[in-house]
């Protein structure tokens, strides 16, 4: 039984300094900022080190299969438009394993948040490439380097049409518990990525490798998240800087659910169990 | 029993389903009962299809090879399927589209196009011209067909253009009928009998079940289901999405049904090897859903567009580890439309996956049956009441019950949360690794197989007086059993039928006491490596199976199958 709005943290399978550790104090202290019940909540995993973390907070939680997050969560939020759906995935899940589904979530724009944890390298099978990772990482599998380009999900998103694209870094709490009440807030699929420094798997792309790049899109570019050409152009920038903060913002989209006419009765979970009437009817239209 | 045969061939676009629908449909709401198959080629136009249909005064769901009348609109129909025709039979024909002439007696030609453009329609017109022929033929009265057409049409230009076309060839028939044909088909008696496809009982049922959800990527045979549903949202109130691949149907379906929903996905065998992972997540997280598998020949693409009944090793056994689940195969559309309120009900008494096992003959054939009785249609949920879980002091999503079965709970149901997962897990849900809990909650799952065999009714039986000999079978053959066994009887020679419905977990002890004295066996399936025969043998030591299987991508006719058994044919 969960009372008020306090979430309990449980303990973690983390290896210690990982950023995963900030990410989770961030939504904890997000969720309760905006008074969210955790009977309210869905966390939602796929599988791997971040999808882990619906575990350790005392919300409603879902780890489902590697990749597959948004799929099950987009069904959660049709079956249940009351809830607020998080999901919580790592690049490998959310850009390797999850892509089409990432592509078509976007496309739909249902109201859910997803928090991408970036780390450009597989933590839970022991330090692989990602789609993330730079060209030439080297790691056991990619002994030569990695031979593919790296995938942006934010330049993705914009390209999309995502109505909220961010990206966060687990060195700024601060930043990071504001994005994510923004991408709650936000009316429609929110994509917020969080640079996440592994320091069991990834020793090329470090905490302090990640805090000498990093660069707010305000104060840096004085960045308008309302025009979409100039965040797709900084949602590639990836390198000398990376980009923190809301690359792009827009109300205009309309949510899946609200196109959706008879969700406006209320949601689907709650209906009656009246079918009878309706049956017959249809049955009648086949005599 | 006095009974008809016809054949409507003719090129994909020619609106072959419409012109037998509405001559099915007609002959229905007269009395008669009706069952049709379709016969396409995976092609959007062109290519040679037929729409087959059986009448009779009888009860009947099950085909015949050899049509009485032949419809051809096209030349190939003409050159496929003339050669068909009983002794007796006649052939209507557009000269136009053919070479024959209409000399011989069996030849009736129709100028349907020149009839078509005279009542101001176009070529496409020309099938409701060769629709009004067969009724004027048949002697059959016109106005059950215009009436038909006024409410399939209704509100649209195409009503008058083709009830005219429709009178065109129906005055031209009666005039021009030739001597030699005498069948007729009068009206019995207006009867209130539902005539519909397997995949549209499969979706009533469906609504029936309190179906809320269904996603699915496009995949024939199995897109009639959601094509159906999707266009009644709003009056079912039911949502339905596609999917961006059969991986995210199902996911979403399992996250529906995870909030609470009762939810479905439906695809054929090569989409189903796509959602095989979520099958195995089903059985570790517990969540209850129905997945229809509508399946062709395989392997691979095989016979996008035909029959066959392939995948029934594969959904007992596809998904990794070990896991309980329910597999039924309807026989017929009556059974389709309640096995799917069973499979809701399965689903959500124990928590499990249930795979319901269709295929393109019983998705696409028509059937005649009486309005399906909604007072059997009942619903059975291990959900827990609301006002009782808000009172529950603590909740455990997995608790360890006798049954296996653990008191549901949705998310924001009440304060309680619920946790959901992949993992083995505590009875909580939480993620758990040690040998204890596995061994434990393994168990726990487990234990349910046992509980779900127990409801399993067993195979349907029939026979009549001593029977030298018993056909078996499963799923979409049901009606061609029975009726074979049923013609074999009447020659003397009686046969008994076993038919499984509800396979899995496999009814072990009903099919031992059913086959156990049985001499003579024969089981018939639409596979060519006899998998129920092989099922039987592995679970009742019974392995004296004779076989009868067929793997063209065709159904049984009942004609055939008789002369089959009776070793006149080879199969």
């Amino acid at each position: 039984m969960t009372n008020g709005n306090e979430y309990e943290k449980r303990t973690t399978a983390w290896c210690p300094g990982c950023g995963n550790f900030a990410i989770l104090d961030s939504v904890k202290e997000s969720l309760e900022a905006m008074n969210k019940k955790p009977r309210e909540v869905l966390l939602i995993g796929g599988i791997g080190q971040a999808s882990k973390l619906p575990q350790y907070l005392s919300a409603n939680s879902l780890c489902t299969l590697h990749g597959r997050a948004l799929p099950a969560a987009t069904g959660a939020k049709i079956g249940n438009t009351s809830l607020t759906v998080v999901a919580f995935c790592g690049d490998g899940d959310c850009y390797g394993e999850g892509g089409n589904h990432f592509i078509h979530a976007i496309r739909r724009n249902i109201d859910i948040t997803v928090l991408v944890h970036n780390n450009q390298v597989y933590g839970l099978t022991q330090g692989q490439a990602s789609p993330s990772s730079d060209m030439g990482f080297t790691t056991k599998v990619q002994p030569q380097g990695v031979r593919s380009t790296p995938l942006s999900g934010p330049a993705l998103a914009v390209a999309l049409g995502c109505g909220f694209v961010a990206r966060g870094f687990a060195g700024n709490k601060a930043q990071l518990i504001s994005l994510i009440q923004e991408g709650i807030r936000h009316r429609g699929f929110s994509l917020i990525e969080v640079i996440q420094p592994c320091p069991s798997m990834n020793r090329h792309n470090t905490f302090g490798w990640y805090k000498e790049r990093i660069r707010d899109l305000q104060s840096e570019w004085k960045h308008d998240s309302s025009n979409r050409t100039a965040a797709f152009e900084r949602a590639l920038l990836w390198g000398e800087t990376i980009p923190v903060g809301i690359f792009y913002r827009s109300e205009e989209g309309r949510t899946f659910e609200s196109r959706i006419p008879i969700l406006n009765n209320g949601p689907l979970v709650k209906r009656p169990l009246r079918r009878r009437e309706v049956t017959e009817k249809l049955i009648e239209a086949f005599i | 029993m006095n009974e008809l045969n016809i054949k409507i061939g003719g090129a994909a676009g020619q609106g072959l389903q419409s012109a037998g629908f509405l001559l099915g449909k007609s002959f229905v709401r007269a009395g008669h009962f009706v069952f049709a198959i379709q016969d396409a080629m995976s092609r959007i136009r062109g290519g040679h299809n037929f729409f087959q249909l059986r009448v009779s005064d009888q009860p009947i769901a099950a085909m015949t090879a050899r049509p009485d009348i032949v419809i051809a609109l096209d030349r190939e129909s003409v050159e496929e399927h003339e050669p068909e025709l009983v002794s007796g039979g006649i052939l209507l024909f557009d000269a136009e589209a053919s070479r024959r002439t209409g000399e011989a007696t069996h030849r009736f030609y129709v100028p349907f196009k020149e009839l078509a453009a005279e009542s101001g329609g176009r070529a496409v017109h020309a099938n409701s011209v060769a629709l009004g022929a067969v009724f004027g033929l048949l002697d059959f009265d016109l106005n059950i067909a215009r009436k038909l057409i006024r409410e399939l049409f209704a509100g649209q230009d195409a009503v008058q253009t083709n009830i005219k076309a429709l009178d065109a060839g129906y005055n031209y028939a009666r005039d021009k009928r030739p001597n030699g044909f005498s069948r007729r088909i009068a009206v019995i008696e207006a009867t209130r009998r539902m005539f519909l496809t397997g995949s549209e009982a499969i979706a009533l049922g469906a609504i029936a079940a309190n179906c809320r959800f269904m996603s699915a990527y496009p995949m024939s045979p199995s897109t009639s289901i959601i094509t159906y549903l999707a266009n009644q949202e709003a009056q079912a109130d039911i949502v339905t999405e596609q999917a961006e691949d059969e991986i995210a149907a199902v996911n979403m379906a399992f996250g529906a049904s995870l909030a609470g929903v009762r939810s479905m996905t439906a695809t054929s065998g090569g989409g189903l090897a796509l959602m095989v992972e979520t099958l195995s997540l089903l059985g570790a997280s517990e969540v209850p859903l129905v997945i229809v598998d509508c399946q062709r020949p395989g392997p691979a693409t095989g016979l996008p567009t035909r029959t066959e009944q392939s995948d029934l090793f594969f959904v007992i056994h596809a998904g990794h580890g070990e896991f309980a689940r329910v597999v039924l195969a309807p026989g017929n559309a009556e059974q389709a439309f309640y096995d799917m309120v069973r499979a809701f009900n399965l689903a959500d008494r124990f928590q499990v996956p249930v795979v319901v096992l269709s295929d393109q003959y019983l998705c696409d054939s028509y059937f005649t049956v009486d309005p399906f009785d909604l007072s059997k249609v009942a619903y059975e949920t291990s959900l827990l009441a609301t006002d009782q879980l808000e009172r529950a002091e603590s909740y455990l999503r997995y608790q360890d019950t006798d049954t296996g079965v653990s008191p549901r709970a949705y998310p924001n149901q009440s304060d309680h949360i619920v946790m959901t997962d992949s993992h083995e897990h505590d009875e909580s849900g939480f993620m758990a690794d040690d040998a204890a809990t596995r061994v434990k909650m393994h168990q726990k799952r487990l234990r349910k197989i046992e509980r779900i065999r127990a409801t399993n009714p067993g195979p349907e039986s029939f026979s009549q007086g001593e029977c030298k000999r018993t056909i078996v079978g499963w799923g979409s053959t049901r009606e061609i059993l029975f009726e074979t066994a049923h013609r074999l009887s009447l020659e003397g020679d009686n046969t008994a039928v076993v038919h499984f419905d509800e396979i899995w977990p496999f009814p072990q002890q009903a099919a031992k006491l059913l086959l156990k004295d049985k001499t003579n066996t024969v089981v018939v399936e639409n596979n060519a490596t006899g998998q129920l025969a092989k099922l039987i043998a592995a679970y009742t030591g019974y392995n004296e199976t004779k076989r009868i299987l067929r793997y063209d991508g065709r159904p049984f006719m009942v004609d055939e199958l008789v002369e089959q058994i009776k070793g006149n044919l080879r199969p």
